[in-house]
């Protein structure tokens, strides 16, 4: 007998081409199915394409047109009128250059042509700024013509809205301008900060004829600068910032301007790449079910090479090669797409771009979305891959040995592990922070998690406490939940996930809009004048009254700035940062009321609240808003010394104030006792409520007719300006989550097609033995109605705490529920998976048995 | 003449939740190059298990199993996938082709495993000797059960096995397909002088194999040459 042994030299090599060849060979007749699998990570690399070509393009638009988002070479500006100090710097600059000067306020302008007022941002220049890029107008000279006389530029919504026209009148304060033409664009202006406040340009030289210059008038101050090459921006603006902090002033140049857009934008990209990569997840969950039914009805052929010769890692790798092709394929697929997508983004983020993005393909982008594909793929597929190895040979023998016990498999767990890096790595690099990235991978793990367990306790309550005498549909309908080969785990974590996707979408964007519709509920104010001069608060009151209008606040209000805090004054906290004081504190001009009482939307939270001040005390005692001392790092009997209109005045904290921010009335972060402030220059702030429309344009037209310098704003428009806003920003959000709604929609079809197989044969084994077409359906149905509603329910719960969480930890705004759109949304979710349910069935309902039998054979 | 297989008081238990169920028990005989050898048995009897056992295809519980002087009780899956591949040719009853390959892909496949070169011809030269030369591109759902059979016979015989394992192998097929297959296996098997054992029901098979061993409720009841088994038949008669 020759003594023939096994040697490790005698060890079959992997041949690699030879496996890659029979991978192909292979697909031969599930291409399919494979595409279908495909199919479910399409989307989401697409997404994940779209928005970093757009990213990519942003930033080259950005880099290329860098000099006309802020249209010059440094810009100086502050929120107060400068003081001497202040202007010596601010003169001391335009020695080296060239200057146009600014003033920007919020004032009412009023439409001769239609008898209208309107809230605006008059912008008074003064010098040829721009002096990059340019002012785009209509009529094109009116960006040239409106600094030749008394002439406006008015933003052309406004001029929409209001029915103007190019040579009509327009009345600024107290003074008439003839309307030069309608402003498009103006460098350092996206279409968003023109919708929130829409401008009105006007020569300089007529601001103080307007009388809008008045006590109180919140106006800023811009200085816009251009520089000879010889002088670096960015080296002057560093050298001038201790200064310019010092006088309450802050500066820009095309680089800070370049950095700080840059991120801004950044972060939205990351959030809607964050969007992208949860479709795309929704779509790994997807190929990891497609791979693992696919593996399934792959066991005889791989038995059968079990039992040529074929060894464990052989057989793994002609299935890896193939889920790899496929995903290369998905990756290409989605670069493909996602590139088709980017072309339409710039439009999509139009109103909140600075600069006009020109959509180019990025081959970056792309090779990221293909290798995206194989990796996502190939990660998610490796739990049903693993299975491969442990395939007995003997299946060829005995179809029913039980071949895998991949259960217990050790490398499962290093899977686990893999993946779950994988996640966070991918995180990290969408979001750029690690505790972002480890809470948005806990968060996907939790969901897939409760949904998991759901799913595996569903199975257990059923098989448990199984109701045998029920009728046959109920028992066959729920028998199917937890019988071999059902789909419960995965069918509820695909659909669960994506219902709790969607869910907390909508809620998310439901609480934002409920955090501004609050504020317009019954008995609250909803028109608001402001600037009201000492000497005209009782004629507006009267005329309030007069037009039988309530008085619901009338406020007075004092400029002050922090002078010090515990004796510590700006410079001190400038000098030592670990006190943790904002240095920024001491250079902001603040407004402060005085009164004695409390008003609505306030409440206690800690001390006593006297409201009068006797003249007894040193220290005055104020109330400040609870968040605010929390800021400044004060407590109760700490001291705060204010400068009002450059008197000090020496204060004790001595009580603390919650308050609700989102009611329309005037809110402050600190509050006088009565019998300090009565004296010092003000200016008061009027709430009332109208009836209508009518009656507030009649009483606007006439406070503006009166008082032209006093402004007047409305709810509605507040309402209308937010509510514009906020639609920008979620149709682009919805935008993105539909493709994780069509990714769900797919491995929703996906994973009822591929557990197709396994009902079939039960179906047709049902009808043989004589049950009607109606019990086969009612037993698909129910199965699918279970499941559906399960896991819409679960996914539902999940997006009330997610979205509770967003809305409390990242948006900071009470979380407001709102429940009968999720009841839509459990029902269409759930309607959706018994019609796709029983679509993927009918080929058993309407066919004879045999003939299914055949075909699926 | 040198061993091919010999069998050790082979045992083979299951556990089937609390219980322990022996399928086969103190099974022992050898075959040596060229034999010819039917085991044959009621349902149940062990059959299948035994040949899985004796091809390497599962792993005895108690007792050795030795294929061409290779002890295979101790190898892993995988070396005995690689036993398999350079000694053994399978037949199987429901041919066990893969779907996914041509007639000609599936008889190439063993010698692919191998690494070996010039495959095709080597494989055509197969198909050529089964008669199905001219439908190699076929796929097995094109290819009646005979033909599938055929071609599992070209490729139970591609990679120049020692032993052959048949498991009912005209089982799904007609009367007249049947003789046809079972002709061409033992003219195949003369030609390359390779050990065949077939594991079948059919008496008149088996009876064209030089021993034949009956085992019932997991043991051997007989081993004896073919006449002898008529005989036995005849004489229960």
């Amino acid at each position: 007998m020759p003594d023939i042994k096994i040697k490790p030299e005698d060890k079959p090599k992997l041949r690699l081409r030879w496996l890659l060849k029979m991978a192909w060979r292979d697909t031969r007749r599930n291409r399919g199915k494979l595409l279908l699998f495909l199919s479910s990570i399409v989307l989401g690399i697409a997404a994940l394409v779209a928005i970093n070509s757009f990213r990519e393009s942003l930033h080259d638009a950005i880099d290329s047109k860098a000099r006309t988002l802020i249209g010059a070479d440094m810009v100086i500006g502050m929120n107060k009128e400068p003081d001497s100090l202040a202007l010596a710097l601010v003169d001391s600059v335009k020695n080296l250059g060239v200057r146009s000067d600014e003033n920007r306020l919020l004032s009412m302008v009023y439409f001769k042509r239609t008898d209208d007022t309107r809230l605006v941002q008059v912008r008074a220049l003064e010098g040829s700024f721009p002096y990059f890029g340019s002012i785009e107008t209509e009529p094109k000279e009116a960006s040239r013509t409106f600094r030749q006389g008394r002439r406006a530029l008015v933003d052309h919504n406004l001029m929409l809205q209001y029915n103007a026209q190019p040579g009509d009148s327009i009345r600024v304060g107290e003074m008439s301008f003839e309307i030069a033409g309608a402003l498009h664009k103006i460098p350092g202006q996206s279409a968003l900060t023109a919708t929130v406040a829409p401008a009105v340009y006007i020569p300089r030289q007529y601001l103080p004829e307007t009388g809008l210059m008045q006590r109180g008038s919140r106006v800023s101050y811009y200085y816009y600068y251009s520089l000879p090459p010889t002088v670096n921006p960015d080296t002057l603006g560093k050298r001038l910032d201790p200064r310019l902090e010092e006088y309450g002033m802050f500066y820009d140049t095309v680089e800070t301007r370049k950095k700080s857009m840059g991120r801004a934008y950044d972060d939205l990209a990351r959030f809607l790449g964050l969007v992208g990569f949860v479709a795309l997840l929704l779509g790994c969950v997807g190929v990891a079910s497609a791979v693992h039914v696919y593996i399934r009805e792959k066991l005889a052929t791989i038995g059968i090479l079990r039992c040529l010769g074929m060894s464990g890692k052989q057989a793994f790798l002609i299935y890896l090669f193939q889920v790899l092709g496929m995903g290369l394929l998905g990756g290409l697929a989605g670069a493909v797409l996602g590139s088709i997508v980017q072309l339409v983004l710039p439009e999509l983020f139009k109103s909140f771009l600075p600069v006009d993005v020109e959509a180019s393909f990025s081959w970056l982008a792309a090779l990221q979305g293909i290798l995206l594909g194989g990796v996502v793929s190939v990660l998610f597929a490796l739990l049903p891959l693993l299975s491969i190895r442990q395939v007995s040979p003997l299946i060829t023998l005995r179809a029913s040995v039980e071949h895998l016990t991949s259960q217990k498999d050790p490398l499962r767990w290093g899977v686990y592990a893999l993946l779950f890096l994988f996640i966070l790595l991918f995180s990290r690099w969408q979001l750029g922070t690690w505790w972002q990235a480890l809470a948005f991978a806990g968060g996907v793990v939790a969901a897939f998690a409760i949904l998991a367990v759901l799913a595996v306790g569903l199975t257990w309550v059923v098989r448990r406490f199984f109701p045998s005498h029920w009728g046959y549909v109920w028992r066959q309908g729920l028998a199917n939940l937890y019988r071999p080969n059902n789909q419960t785990l995965l069918l509820t974590v695909s659909i669960g996930l994506g219902t709790a996707l969607i869910g907390t979408l909508y809620l998310v964007q439901r609480t934002l809009l409920s955090d501004v519709a609050i504020a317009g509920s019954a008995n609250q104010p909803n028109l608001v004048l402001f600037d009201i001069q000492n000497s005209q608060k009782e004629e507006v009151l009267q005329i309030t009254k007069q037009d039988s209008l309530p008085v619901l606040q009338i406020a007075p209000i004092v400029s002050v700035r922090l002078d010090k805090v515990n004796q510590l004054t700006g410079a001190d906290v400038r000098k030592d940062t670990t006190l943790g004081i904002p240095p920024w504190l001491f250079t902001r001009e603040y407004r402060i009321t005085y009164r004695s009482k409390l008003i609505n939307g306030e409440e206690t939270a800690a001390g006593e609240w006297k409201g009068k001040y006797d003249g007894i005390q040193a220290l005055i005692p104020i109330s400040l808003e609870d968040r605010y001392a929390e800021r400044i790092k004060v407590k109760l009997g700490d001291t705060l010394v204010f400068n009002v209109q450059g008197a000090p005045v020496s204060t004790r904290v001595a009580h603390l104030r919650t308050v609700e921010w989102n009611r329309v009335q005037s809110n402050f972060l600190v509050v006088f006792p009565e019998g300090v402030l009565e004296e010092a220059p003000q200016f008061h702030v009027l709430m009332t409520r109208s009836k209508d429309d009518a009656q507030a344009a009649r009483f606007q037209r006439r406070i503006v007719d009166r008082f032209p310098n006093i402004s007047a704003i409305g709810l509605d428009l507040i309402l209308q300006t937010l509510d514009e806003v906020v639609s920008q920003i979620s149709f682009v959000i919805q935008f993105m989550a539909l493709f994780s709604i069509a990714t769900g929609l797919l491995v929703l079809i996906g994973s009822v097609n591929v557990s197709k197989f396994q009902r079939v044969q039960e179906s047709v084994l049902l009808r043989t033995l004589g049950a009607s077409r109606r019990q086969i359906f009612s037993i698909t149905s129910l199965e699918y109605l279970l499941l559906g509603a399960l896991a819409a329910a679960t996914g539902l719960i999940i997006s009330i705490g997610a979205a509770w969480a967003l809305s409390v930890y990242s948006f900071k705004v009470d979380f407001a529920p709102v429940l009968w759109p999720l009841a839509v949304i459990f029902v269409l979710v759930t309607l959706l998976t018994v019609i796709v349910g029983l679509l993927n069935s009918r080929g058993i309902l309407v066919r004879p048995p045999l003939e299914v039998l055949r075909r699926e054979a | 003449m040198s061993t091919i297989l010999e069998i050790k008081n082979l045992a083979k238990t299951y556990k089937s939740g609390d219980r322990h169920l022996t399928v086969l028990e103190g099974i022992n005989f050898t075959l040596n190059a060229g034999d010819t050898c039917s085991i044959v048995g009621p349902s149940g009897s062990g059959k299948t298990t035994l040949l899985g056992l004796c091809a390497g295809l599962d792993r005895a519980s108690t007792g050795s199993v030795i294929l061409n002087g290779i002890k295979l009780d101790n190898l892993s899956e995988d070396e005995r996938a690689q036993v398999r591949n350079q000694y053994v040719g399978f037949v199987f009853q429901n041919f066990q082709l893969i779907p996914t390959l041509t007639a000609l892909e599936n008889v190439m496949v063993p010698l692919e495993l191998r690494g070996e070169r010039n495959v095709q011809k080597q494989a055509m030269e197969l198909l050529g000797r089964v008669g199905l030369a001219e439908r190699h591109d076929h796929y097995p759902t094109q290819l009646s059960g005979g033909e599938q059979q055929r071609v599992s016979l070209a490729r139970a015989f591609s990679n120049r096995p020692t032993i052959l394992f048949a498991d009912e192998p005209t089982g799904n097929l007609d009367e007249e397909t049947g003789e046809h297959v079972e002709q061409l296996l033992f003219d195949l098997n003369r030609e390359a002088g390779t050990t065949l054992v077939l594991v079948t029901h059919d008496l008149e098979l088996a009876e064209k194999t030089q021993r034949i061993i009956r085992i019932k409720g997991g043991h051997v009841v007989s081993d004896t040459g073919a006449p002898e088994i008529i005989a036995t038949r005849d004489a229960e008669q």
